[in-house]
Parts: structure tokens; sequence; C-alpha cells
């Protein structure tokens, strides 16, 4: 969980990042690198490997990256503190699909996810004290803390679903709407390994390329479900291909660049009337499934270590932006320090803040209650239905 | 809202329809073992493979890692990849096999790692399963157990805390069995994988670490229920409680309190939700005049409601001194902030203050 001791630990001189830089000056504005190969399905061209990156984007991912290793670090915490109830799954280790993805989003497409949400929400544009705070069941968090953990929403992103697969078929619809209204958007509709095998994922893809559906699927590989590994419960773990008709790309999920490239890829081919694409990430996650499983009876420690050690998402890309002098240590230590006062100051609101008020249990059954009184737990109680939230469609 | 019947000792309708006097259901406790709810449901799951070689389990995380709550603990290791199998997350899809599996003679034990997933799969619980002997004109009957952890759990939110109680209940062909503590579970749950008909048999993620006291009868591996029957956990002549599962350790408690205030409740464990043991119900109102059911599912065309109606159509009418009372989950959806989901929850003092009100005192 901690990123933070290995970043010290770890030395930076076997990077090799093939870079040129435009200026000679010692911080040159962009470099180039060059990703792990893409694997094609059904594609003639896939995403360059090559990329280019400026160093005002290297230092976003960077904060974006540390910010979500940071947040689900006191995520964690606050479990172990009892203060975090129920579920409670981290991202950490997959920082670099999300942020990637995020890069290149416009503000015409969208977003939906699993549980493991805590950094989409984020990205979406919630500031991580209304994330904690939505962890913690208080009620300044992004769903007043009615939601939890796997539950959070923001704009374009539409959750947050606890169902595995159920999301599938939902991003599809997502897309389907802005097909239908013409705004040219896409939807990103993630997935885990898991869910791949979820039946109605393959309806969706039937219905999206028969539509063409502007709709792109992105299945997170993080090698297990909950305890079983991906090739347990995977006839193919080629998941790229998975989608059969539907083309698709396999994406080295821990080098953000790379997933960058695919979304940019991604975006451009399914919003020019294409139909729908599948884009494998292959990731880790570092932490077990949800924060009451250990993560170590199906897997090893070592195998843990060793991905940390060798294919961390956000110390691999210091090392490439340090060795290209994009940026340089001191700005990077300098920014460390800031998210963890960031983080900690957000805990620390996340924990004094309060809980809605209990007359809220009746609120936003319904956005327009044809009874407004609602049955409590026996006949003796009853509830007022309120209306609180914005009812986005209400119209 | 204004509760408005009046609660008067009713003068109407004294029963001429005679009660058939039984013994009461209440098993003897004999408390020197303890066991866990796990305990018993894997104990059961195991004397059963262990007897019939066409039991056999399936469904998420059952087999390597020995369920996602533990309940097949062992059971992989025991009886190997053939009879212990780990699906992938495809709930339509196993169910669906499982029943098919049931139609060509085995019996299945479907494992839903949480009742919220069965959802998935709901149609080959009910259209499968449930109607497949009805539509071949009893020719072939599915012999299935779908369980699972059903109910609210803690701090899961909506999606993973709802009862299907009533959902399941509702449907004929179905039988619906809701265990309270080890012995129901160990009893119940034999008896369901022994039963020739589908089962739904819904256990309480809250309750699988609770210990019970256990008799030598139970533990005998013979040992199996009745379906259909209730319990009666405690005997009382003031006011009955009937609850299910988790709701039964709210009935007990909330009886405790009020023995304290010398209010004597009579506790039915109904065990099965389907068939329900009305007469064990209407045997019990006739002696205490005042019912109140209590669950943690919604209200709204819940189990409750249905102990309700058949109350009102059976002859146990004329003995009610007041209305039948439901104390149940709110009506609302499953909030994850921590007040909001106790209020959402049926507490002993909402039993208690019912009860009082009932009784007027
Ligand atoms: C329909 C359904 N079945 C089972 C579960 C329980 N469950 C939650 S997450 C999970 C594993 C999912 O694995 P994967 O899709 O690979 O996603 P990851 O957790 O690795 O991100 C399971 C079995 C669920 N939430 N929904
Ligand atoms: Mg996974």
């Amino acid at each position: 969980m901690n990123g933070f001791s290995i970043l010290r630990k770890h030395s930076f001189k076997n990077v090799l990042p093939l870079y040129e830089s435009r200026f000679f000056s010692s911080t040159p504005a962009e470099a180039t690198f060059e990703t792990k190969p893409f694997k094609l399905h059904k594609l003639e061209n896939g995403p360059s490997p090559t990329v280019t990156l400026s160093s005002e984007d290297a230092i976003k991912y960077y904060k974006q990256m540390q910010t979500i290793r940071r947040m689900e670090t006191a995520a964690g915490n606050l479990y172990k503190e009892k203060i975090v109830r129920g579920f409670c799954h981290l991202y950490s280790g997959q920082e670099a699909c999300a942020v990637g993805m995020k890069a290149m989003f416009r503000d015409t497409d969208s977003i939906i996810t699993a549980y493991r949400a805590h950094g989409w929400t984020y990205l979406m544009g919630v500031d991580p004290f209304n994330v904690l705070s939505e962890l913690t069941g208080h009620k300044s968090g992004s769903s007043r803390g009615k939601g939890g953990s796997m539950h959070m929403y923001a704009k374009n992103f539409y959750g947050g679903n606890g169902i595995v697969g159920a999301q599938v078929p939902l991003g599809t619809g997502i897309a389907l709407a802005a097909k239908y209204s013409g705004t040219g958007g896409v939807c990103f509709t993630l997935y885990g390994d898991g869910a791949a095998n979820q039946g109605q994922v393959f309806e969706a893809f039937n219905i999206a390329k028969l539509l063409d559906i502007p709709c792109v699927y992105v299945c997170e590989n993080n090698g297990y479900g909950m305890g079983t590994s991906s090739s347990r419960a995977s006839a193919s773990v080629a998941y790229y291909t998975r989608g059969d008709y539907i083309p698709g790309i396999w994406v080295d999920g821990m080098d953000i660049l790379a997933v960058r490239e695919a979304a940019r890829f991604a975006i451009d081919y399914c919003s020019s009337g294409k139909g729908p694409l599948v884009l494998e990430t292959e990731t880790y996650r570092y932490s077990g499934h949800s924060m009451s499983d250990p993560g170590t009876s199906y897997r090893t420690r070592d195998e843990v270590q060793e991905v940390r050690q060798t294919r961390d998402p956000i110390t691999s890309f210091k090392e490439k932006i340090i060795g290209a002098n994009l940026v340089n240590i001191d700005e990077l230590t300098k920014i460390d320090s800031e998210i963890k006062a960031q983080i900690d100051d957000a805990v620390k609101r996340a924990k004094a803040d309060t809980e809605i008020p209990l007359s809220e249990l009746a609120g936003d059954v319904y956005s327009k209650p044809l009874e407004t009184t609602i049955r409590g737990v026996s006949p003796f109680q009853s509830l007022e239905h309120m209306n609180i939230g914005p009812a986005v469609n209400l119209r | 809202m204004a509760f408005t019947i009046s609660f008067h000792k009713s003068s109407v309708l004294t029963s001429t329809v005679k009660i058939l006097k039984r013994s009461l259901n209440t098993t003897r406790v004999l408390a020197n073992k303890q066991m866990t709810v796990r305990d018993a449901l894997n104990s059961a799951m195991d004397d059963e493979m262990e007897r019939d070689e066409r039991v056999f389990i399936l469904g998420e995380e059952v087999a390597m890692y020995d369920g996602a709550y533990k309940v097949s603990r062992g059971l992989y290791k025991k009886y190997g990849e053939k009879r212990v199998i780990d699906t992938p997350i495809t709930e339509i899809g196993f169910a669906g096999i499982a029943v098919g599996a049931a139609m060509a003679g085995l019996r299945p034990i479907c494992e839903f790692m949480t009742f919220n997933f069965s959802l998935q799969a709901i149609d080959h619980v009910i259209n499968s399963a449930a109607k497949t002997f009805y539509m071949s004109a009893g020719m072939v009957n599915v012999p299935i157990v779908f369980r699972g952890p059903n109910g609210a759990a803690a701090g899961v939110a909506a999606q993973h805390s709802q009862c299907f109680g009533a959902w399941y209940s509702q449907c004929p062909g179905l039988k619906v069995i809701s265990p309270y503590s080890s012995e129901d579970a160990r009893g119940l749950l034999k008896a369901a994988i022994r039963d020739p008909d589908p089962v739904v048999f819904l256990e309480n993620e809250l309750l699988y670490g609770n210990q019970y006291p256990i008799t030598d009868e139970v533990l005998d591996k013979d040992f199996v229920l009745p379906i259909g029957k209730a319990k009666i956990e405690r005997k009382g002549d003031h006011i009955t409680f009937v609850a299910h599962s988790k709701g039964v350790e709210l009935a007990l408690d909330a009886a405790k309190e009020l023995s304290s205030v010398g209010i004597e409740t009579e506790v039915i464990n109904l065990r099965s939700l389907r068939p329900l043991d009305i007469n064990t119900i209407i045997q019990s109102v006739v002696r205490t005049n005042h019912i109140i059911s209590i669950e943690q599912g919604w209200p709204y065309a819940g189990i409750g409601s249905e102990i309700a109606a058949q109350i009102m159509e059976s002859e146990a009418f004329y003995h009610l001194d007041a209305p039948v009372i439901r104390v149940t989950g709110a009506d609302v959806p499953m909030p994850y902030t921590k007040s909001l989901e106790i209020a959402a929850l049926p507490q002993i003092n909402n039993i208690v203050d019912a009860a009082k009100k009932l009784l007027g005192v």
C-alpha cells in the first residue's frame, strides 16, 4: 500500500527512457517515450507506441496518480480504524488506467465503473475530502454518505456499481444516449477480468456492434476476481479479443502513457462512427479484493512485492519523467509533500464531518414522489419524503 | 401518521371454530455444546455430500477460497474439484447449469455469494427451478438448493442489503427456508438437500459467527428438521412475536426486555417462509390475542403482510384484541450512513414500543 517508501528505496539507474529533448534546456518542454507494443485484435492499425509527453502533463499525471495512491492509503487506514464500514475496494496499483484514460476525456465523454471507484470519483472532479467523507458516511460525501465506497457519482460519471458486470450494459446505454443525442461523446465502460465473464457483457457487446454504439469497453485485468485468478475463471484470458467481432487492443495498464494513447485512439475510433472498441488494460491490485481480504491466500507476497518493485505505475512514471528531465526530483518531492498535506487534511475533515440528519432516510427515494409519507420500521413511525439532490433528468 | 385503529379489548367475535390443541414444538435444550451457524451449515453440507454422491456444490469462491464467508471451508479439500466447483462470476450461467444438473438427477447446492446476486439468476430460480415440475405434469422434479447469505449485512449500502424472503416466497413451486440458530441451520439445510423440490435457503451473514447451544441429537448424521414447521423459541401468554432469521434474535431480545415489565411474549421462529406454519401462529394468537410480525425486509407485500392476511382469513382473526402489527425494515433502500442504517432496520426498542402500544401499557 505504501508506494512512497518504495519510491525512496528504488534506484533510478535502470531506467532508459527513449526521449529526445526538443529544447536544449535542463527541463525540456516535452519528451518522447516508447510504450510496450499494443496487441491488436481485428485492427489494421493501433495506437502509436511512440508517445510524446509535455512536462506540464507529466506533472499533472504524476499528481493525479499520487493523489489516488495517497487517498487509497488513507481510505485503507480509515477502514482499519473502523471508520469506514462495509466494503472498501482500493485502486492502488491501478492508477495509470484511470489517469491515462481521463487524460483524453473531452467534456462530452462519460465513464461508468464498478465498485473500485474512489480514484475515478476524484478524477471526475470530486475533491478527495468529499470522496473520503463518502467513505466515512458523512454529509460532505459525494453521495451525502448514503452510498458509501461503492456508490459515488459526479458529472459524466455514472458510478460506482456494486453488481459485478451490471455497469457494462449501463455504459452501453450511456453511449447510446450520446449517439442518440448527437453529443459526439463516448462512454468508457469499465469492468474487471472477473466481470468479463458475465453474460450481460456479451449481450451488450452484440447490441453495441449491431447499433454502432460509441462505447469503449475497458477490461481492467488486474489478474484476479476476488480470490480467483483470471485463468481459473476465464477460458480465454486474451480479454482484448473477447468482443469477437469488436476490435480490441491490449494495453500495458501500468504505463499511463500507453493507456493514454489507447484512450486517444479509442475516442477517435468510437466517435468517428465505427462502433464499439474493447481495451484490455493489464494491471495489478496491491491490496486484497476488499479491505477484509488480506489478499495473500491466493497469491504470494512475493508476487505483490515483485509488481511493486518492477511495474509500479507511479514509480515507473516517476523514473521516466525524471530520466527525461521533464521534471526534477525536488519538484516531485514537493508535490509529494503537498499531496500528503492535502490528504491528511482531507482525512481530518472527513473524520470530523457529521452525518446527514435522520430525516434524510426518506430522502430521494423518488424524484417525483406520489406518496409523500413513507413507512418507517413500524406503523407507528412515518417519514416524510424529501427531495434533496438535483435530479438531473427531472425535466 | 396518526395510528387510528383502536386497541380496546374487542368484545366481538369469539371464535366458534375449534383450534386443535397441539403439543408445542419446542426442542429441549441440553445446552452442553455450542456450534456456530457457519459450522452448522458446513457440517450439514459435509454430511449430505458424504451420504449422497449426487450432492455437489458450485458457486463463486466456494472451493479454493473456502467460500467468501467460509461456509464451505474444507469441503474442496475433502471432496475435490469434481464435487466442489468454483464458478466464474456468472450467476445466471451457473444457476442455470445447476438447475439442468438437478433436472438430470444430480443434487446441486448452488451458492450465491450473497442473495443480492441471485437477482442476476432469478429467471432460473423461478422459471426453470420452481415451475418445471408443474409444467412437466409431475415428470421432472428439480432437487436443488439455492443458498447463501440474505438480508442486510453491515455498512454495505443499498445494492448489498436486502431481504429476498418475500420475493421467493411468493413463487409456488419453491420451498423457502430462513433459519436463525445453528440447530435450524443444520437441520433445515440437511432437509433441504434431501428434499426433491427446489429450496431457497436464506442465511444471514451476521449470524454466521454466532454460537448457539446444540444437542447430540442435532449433531446426529440423520438429524433433519421438517421444512414448513415453525419453532416456539419462548413461551408467553400476553403477546406473540413471529419472526425469521435475524428477526428472531431481535424478537427474543425484545421479549426479554418486556418480561422485565411483566409482559410475557411468545416468540415464534418461522424457520420456513414457504410453506408458512400458520397453524403454529394461529394457536399462539388464540392464547395471546396479540401478534407482531418482525422482519428486516421491506414492509410492502412482505412476510408480515402475508402473515397478517392469513390471520385475517383464519379463525385467529376472532381472537385478536388488536390489529396485527408489522415491524419491518423501513420502506427505503438501505443507506450507508450509519445512523440512517440503524433507523432503516427494526431495533429492539421499536418492537418493545409496538408491543406496549398494542397491549395498551
Ligand atoms: C453479480 C455479482 N456477483 C458477485 C459479486 C461479489 N463480487 C464483488 S467483486 C467480485 C470480484 C470481481 O472481480 P473483477 O471483475 O476482476 O474486478 P476487480 O475486483 O478485480 O476490480 C465479486 C465476486 C458481486 N458484487 N456481484
Ligand atoms: Mg479483477
